[in-house]
């Protein structure tokens, strides 16, 4: 019996695939995650594991109600997971977390039919739900490379759903060492005027800052993913050449009253929101003078909201603005169609 | 990446990079054996089909005509071989459809020497009886497009050629029969090349190769007039530089306006195994019998450029080059924007580059085949050659916006060469739903 194929052409395929990509940027999010980790303890491995966990479970459920698009081995629920409780505080309670991770799945993608449907980024619609329900827990911070952290949990981390977490002043003059702040370097600009060395902010090692995972490793994985062609390099550059352009316009106006442009690109969330965030595919333009633009408007809002508005930290509404903005921004950047640019000049002339 | 191309000095904006396959471009050109039974459709090409002008049961001669144009887009077709007129009967054709053919029975001792032919007097002949001439050679394009050359040739008086530009670029993966054509034949190219200038009112003629054929680029200009009128080009190579508007805006810098031809911007495209074609036949008087096509693919056990006659049927070529005729997938063109073949007897055709055999899984798994919802990675628009949004418009086909598609997103201005499709990574089949809404398009204008 003779069987003979058909199909229409091309019949070749690029060696890339979705399932592709998200699996390299779970990958290039471990090393982040194990920084992560390593700063925080038995308190940040709980947390990313429950919110992964609790992301993929409303995957899972979501997928079996409805006509969801995608499936559970496609990572994308996973990268969700990770990204949130990457921004989380690391003794963020556990139950919290998994209350925003199941959010970010549930209102972020599931209600929009799907991975390729959903118009805010998952991650990130979590992290609003936590900042609206939980404004207390996701502004407690802890700092970084405590005495005994793989011993012992944060002990807000294992607060009893619903109850308030207890308050960690005592636990943490328990440790009698000298420079301990809860305070994000973000806050205590803000709110004390101290600034923190944007050096020590970059590789995020020294002493007990109250950070996330280093932004260097953030922009090393980062890129590691923009070489491999799973990342937009267009957006990072966009969001964190804006958000420096206009730190350094304002820092050279009054130096005394706005931070170095260094201080503002590497404190807070900015590296991680540009490199992982603000570049997922799905709720960014597809277009590349669009990515440009969107890249841009993140990078300014949150120079903007860091500096006038009533939070320190700006960047995850910033990027939720530029997936609002997307639609729009597609519109009026759609590609020059070949052969009438040339039209388009003769016009003018 | 991107930034190397940048580096590189790439003239046409996009495009993609596919794994080349060009295995066999060392190969030199070979003659594949005649098959006991040739059928030669009377339409092979653009415009109307050819009336048979012999009877069933008559000796044909290798070469003689078979059958005579009906009109001036229609083209003569030749005996590939001296034979006997078997049948003139309905036949498949590769992509399905059953059309009239002539079938004809080789005589198996035969010498087969083309015995058919009428030198021409070229330097006699005026305009008129030139075009006539080439088309007595019964040529038409032989890069797919198969439209009759000799009516190419005829350009509009008001629109004046400045340059011929010759398209050596071959940018399809697996194709190496226009590469060994400019290494064997390059005299052969440059004749047709004299004979289209003279056509076309002596335009300087550039030939554009892509820069992964250096023996061809040496063979051609080892041959070259000293004049000068005639040059051979290195372009980059990448997919698709051998679409005409790509060549054009490489060599000439120029952008075929949307809705125009390039004549109409001053450049005439034509392939080199075209003219290589027109420059061997039409001094001669000879029909179009046979043509060099790549045979290649992973179930090809002798991969190579042959010398096909005409009519050949597809099984009788794959048991010649050692091809299993069981669960495979073949293409008649290249692997970006050949079709699979329908029916293992069609015959071979004019218009047939390479015949391309795999295995079903060679080419890609069934896994990968499965095709998710757009992630708007934007990979598409990255490489769209004609500035396009295939996003979008993958998204309207979905809808069945079709109007949309073509008032506002210029569906028009594709010409199919599978680019979106090939970079997909969420495998939707972009370039197909583009067939289709075209096909649905054209089929609402006919009907209104």
């Amino acid at each position: 019996m003779t069987m003979v194929e058909i199909r229409s052409a091309p019949h070749i395929k690029a060696d890339n695939a979705v399932v592709k990509i998200m699996r390299h940027v779970v990958w290039s999010l471990l090393p982040v995650c194990a920084f992560f980790i390593w700063q925080y303890g038995l308190s940040a491995l709980a947390l990313l594991i429950v919110v992964t966990a609790s992301c993929l479970a409303a995957e899972a459920l979501f997928l079996r109600l409805g006509k969801q698009s995608g499936n559970l081995y496609d990572w994308s629920a996973t990268i969700t997971g990770l990204l949130l409780a990457l921004t989380l505080p690391p003794g963020f309670p556990l139950w919290m977390g998994a209350v925003a991770g199941f959010v970010a799945v549930a209102l972020g993608k599931a209600i929009f039919g799907g991975i390729g449907h959903n118009l805010f980024n998952p991650a990130l619609v979590g992290r609003g739900f936590g900042q609206a329900a939980f404004p207390v827990a996701i502004a407690t911070y802890t700092p970084s490379f405590m005495p005994g952290r793989f011993m012992e949990f944060i002990p807000s981390s294992l607060a009893l759903p619903f109850m308030m977490p207890k308050d960690l002043t005592a636990w943490l003059n328990a440790f009698h060492v000298d420079g301990i702040s809860g305070a994000t370097p973000l806050a205590r600009w803000k709110f004390e005027g101290v600034l923190t060395s944007s050096l020590d902010l970059l590789t995020s090692l020294s002493g007990h800052m109250a950070v996330g995972p280093s932004p260097l490793l953030i922009l090393l994985c980062g890129g590691y993913l923009a070489v491999r062609g799973y990342l937009d390099w267009r957006i990072p550059a966009a969001v964190m050449g804006s958000a420096a352009a206009l730190a350094t316009a304002l820092f050279a106006i009054n130096p005394h009253h706005y931070p170095d442009p260094l201080f503002v690109l590497f404190s807070g969330g900015l590296v991680l929101g540009a490199v992982y965030m603000a570049t997922d595919m799905v709720t960014s333009p597809v277009t590349p003078k669009g990515m440009w633009l969107y890249g841009a408007l993140i990078g300014v809002l949150t120079v903007i909201i860091r500096y006038s508005g009533g939070l320190p930290e700006g960047v995850m509404y910033a990027i939720l603005i530029g997936n609002a903005a997307t639609p729009m921004i597609e519109r009026i950047t759609q590609p020059v169609a070949f052969g009438t640019a040339v039209k388009r000049k003769e016009k003018q002339q | 990446m991107k930034l190397l191309n940048f580096l590189r000095g790439e003239a046409f904006a996009r495009g993609v990079h596919p794994p080349q396959h060009k295995d066999t471009a060392r190969m030199p050109i070979t003659r594949l054996p005649f098959a006991p039974r040739l059928v030669v459709p009377l339409s092979q090409n653009v415009g109307r089909p050819a009336r048979p002008v012999v009877h069933v049961g008559q000796e044909v001669l290798r070469g003689q005509p078979l059958a005579e144009p009906d009109g001036f887009i229609s083209v003569p077709h030749h005996a590939p071989a001296s034979g006997v007129v078997e049948a003139i009967r309905l036949h498949p054709t590769s992509s399905g459809p059953w059309t009239d053919s002539v079938i004809i029975k080789v005589h198996a001792a035969s010498t087969q020497a083309v015995e058919w032919e009428q030198p021409q007097d070229m330097a006699a002949m005026n305009e008129d009886e030139l075009i006539s001439a080439v088309q007595r050679t019964g040529i038409v394009g032989l890069g797919g497009g198969v439209f009759p050359t000799h009516a190419k040739l005829r350009v509009p008086k008001e629109y004046p050629v400045d340059t011929l530009v010759v398209n050596g670029c071959e940018c399809e993966p697996y194709l190496t029969s226009d590469h060994r054509i400019m290494v064997e034949r390059a005299s052969d190219l440059l004749a047709g090349i004299a004979i289209s200038r003279r056509l076309l009112g002596s335009p300087p003629a550039i030939i554009g190769v892509e820069d992964n054929k250096p023996d061809a680029v040496e063979a051609i200009r080892a041959l070259l007039p000293p004049d000068g009128d005639v040059t051979v080009e290195t372009v980059p190579t990448k997919y698709p530089q051998g679409a005409g508007e790509m060549l054009i805006k490489t060599l000439l810098g120029r952008e075929v306006p949307p809705d125009s031809r390039s004549y109409q911007i001053g450049a005439y495209v034509q392939n080199v195994a075209t003219l290589a074609l027109v420059g061997a036949l039409t001094p001669r008087g000879r029909g179009f019998i046979e043509r060099v096509i790549t045979v290649a693919g992973t179930a090809v056990g002798r991969p190579g450029n042959y010398l096909v006659p005409m009519g050949t049927p597809l099984r009788f070529l794959l048991e010649n080059v050692d091809a299993p005729a069981d669960s495979v997938e073949v293409i008649f063109g290249g692997p970006m924007m050949g079709h699979a073949v329908a029916c293992l007897d069609a015959p071979i055709t004019k218009g047939v580059s390479g015949i391309l055999v795999f295995r079903g899984q060679d080419l890609a798994p069934r896994e990968a085949r499965k095709s998710f919802p757009c992630i708007k990675c934007g990979k598409c628009i990255e490489s769209c050659p004609m500035g396009l949004n295939p996003s979008t418009l993958g998204m309207l086909a979905a809808k069945r916006q079709y109007d949309m598609m073509a008032e506002t997103y210029r569906l028009g201005a594709c010409f199919e060469c599978g680019t979106c499709s090939y970079v997909c990574p969420a495998n939707i089949p972009l370039v197909q739903q583009f067939r289709i809404a075209k096909q649905v398009l054209r089929g609402r204008e006919e009907a209104a």
